[in-house]
């Protein structure tokens, strides 16, 4: 079972990648949905049943499949904005320094002093490079939806590395995480709106240029 | 020996029907009866009956180069193995032989269309350079994982040894080298989301605009010389994609021909839905290419 997780892994680096290549915002929110759905199923591969379990798996894709996507879509509808224009990074840059980080992060897992049945997974590098992605995004891309995407890239890093140890982890904890990332997006949301109501632009490098 | 005289006739006859293939997808899309599948052979008997006319200001480089780079490719579809037989040549590195063949072919055909002087063509071949030095590192992550895989650095015994269990043991490496190689195959033989083959416009062809000032037999041997390359390409492509094995000879000469012509198709398909991507887009798929295969190189090494 632990091979098809590895494979799903896998998938979730590549999203990561297609994230902080692609131009399009409805691209980076439809793959970080996927990512969301993908890391759903996760848990139910490596875990056995528990209702426990089930409450986090719909949890997750209901939140981050569906709810937050349609959040984001929502706000870029309103705001007009179809793509990142100009990022701080370029986006062949950004894709090099993300392929040299996930490298990074293998020899990182690998000098790990990890328990012995968490050894040779990919989980640990795989969360180390998804949280490396979500900070790349959130410091290179210049409007706040992609700023939001990079926090929920980030959140699912450290959803990755949780899962280790989800049959430890109370239902509590998990929930009030998701809930912490609903309000933050929600204040997001609220921020987006306030800031192309007032400048008419969502492009956050431009607030610091603020004068009376 | 039947092998090696099957592997011959193959790597001479098969390339332009490849080109028919792809052209007989495309019609069929377009809602076109097409032009008939042998018409790539009937264009190249034309061709080599035609006079050749050389400019005075070029020099022995200009007919020199597509002549060396058709021999460059066929040299290069002897090292690789067709189907699940075992190449004619084989020794140890002939990995490397083999990609530099092909940057053999290119650097004679870039100095061919510099050759000329045409402003034309030097921005041509200066495309044509500036893709293959992104695609090059790709192929290389590739044979590099392919040998990491196989144990050996010669390419026939690193390409038959790939089989359909290794697909279940190594599933996503190999899903990444399949995504990143397809990328290349279609980047080296200029099809569509690259370079569209049968535009007609200067400023927007990469590989056609340095073979403009060829003509009559020379350019026969460039268009024989690159349908050859689709093929040796694809060949290397479809022992990666399918390594289907029978274990009868002649049965697994029948799949490797039928899994030719479905990698056309599926060419065929992608030009017939994809538009040409903008030239500065190009670097960035050639980009994503390389990731993908060095992350699985990545996946094979950990």
């Amino acid at each position: 079972m632990t091979e098809f997780a590895d494979q799903l892994l896998v998938l979730v680096m590549l999203i990561n990648f297609l994230v902080l290549g692609s131009s399009r915002m409805a691209i980076a929110i439809r793959a970080v949905a996927v990512q969301g759905v993908v890391l759903g199923v996760l848990p139910a591969i490596i875990h056995t049943f528990s209702w426990h379990l089930i409450a986090i798996i719909v949890g997750m894709i209901l939140a981050k499949g569906l709810f937050i996507p349609w959040l984001l879509f929502g706000a870029m509808n309103k705001v007009q904005i179809k793509r990142e224009v100009e990022p701080y990074i370029g986006y062949v840059s950004t894709l090099i320094i993300v392929a040299i980080t996930t490298a990074l992060a293998f020899v990182f897992a690998a000098k790990l002093p990890l328990a012995q049945e968490h050894q040779g997974l990919l989980f640990v590098p795989a969360s180390i490079a998804t949280i490396i992605t979500g900070f790349l995004t959130l410091t290179t891309r210049r409007k706040a939806i992609s700023q939001v995407i990079g926090y929920l890239i980030l959140e699912n890093g450290i959803f990755i590395f949780g899962l280790l140890l989800t049959s430890a982890m109370p239902v509590m904890v998990e929930a009030g995480a998701l809930l912490d990332l609903l309000v933050g997006i929600f204040v997001m949301g609220i921020v987006i709106n306030h800031i192309s109501n007032e400048f008419s632009t969502i492009d956050t490098s431009r607030l610091t240029a603020l004068k009376e | 020996m039947t092998d090696i005289l099957i592997h011959m006739l193959l790597t001479i006859f098969m390339p332009p029907l490849l080109l028919g293939v792809i052209g007989k997808t495309k019609a069929a899309f377009a809602g076109r009866v097409g032009a008939p599948f042998l018409q790539p052979y009937y264009d190249l008997a034309k061709l080599i009956r035609k006079g050749s006319v050389f400019s005075d200001t070029t020099t022995w480089i200009f007919r020199a180069g597509p002549i060396i780079t058709l021999a460059a490719t066929l040299v290069a579809a002897l090292l690789i193995p067709l189907g699940n037989h075992l190449s004619p040549i084989s020794f140890a590195g002939d990995m490397i032989l083999f990609a530099y063949l092909f940057a053999l072919g290119r650097f004679f055909t870039t100095t061919a269309a510099l050759d000329t002087g045409s402003s034309f063509e030097g921005m041509g071949a200066a495309r044509e350079v500036t893709f293959a030095c992104l695609a090059e590192p790709t192929l290389f992550f590739a044979l590099m994982t392919l040998s990491r895989l196989s144990g050996s650095l010669s390419l026939s015994p690193m390409l038959t040894t790939l089989s359909l269990s290794l697909w279940f043991s190594a599933g996503a490496a190999l899903l990444l080298l399949v995504g990143g190689m397809f990328i290349v195959l279609l980047a080296e033989n200029c099809r569509i989301p690259f370079d569209d083959p049968t535009t007609h416009l200067e400023l927007t062809m990469i590989h056609e605009v340095m073979v403009l000032d060829h003509s009559g037999p020379a350019f026969a041997y460039i268009l024989y010389g690159a349908a050859l390359k689709l093929f040796v390409l694809g060949a290397f492509f479809i022992h990666i994609a399918l390594p289907l094995k029978t274990g009868n000879a002649i049965l697994d000469w029948g799949v490797f021909i039928l899994s030719m012509l479905g990698l056309a198709v599926t060419i065929g398909v992608v030009e017939s839905i994809m538009a040409r991507l903008r030239l500065l887009r190009i670097p960035q798929l050639l980009v994503a290419a390389c990731i993908l295969s060095a992350f699985s190189m990545l996946l094979i090494l950990r």
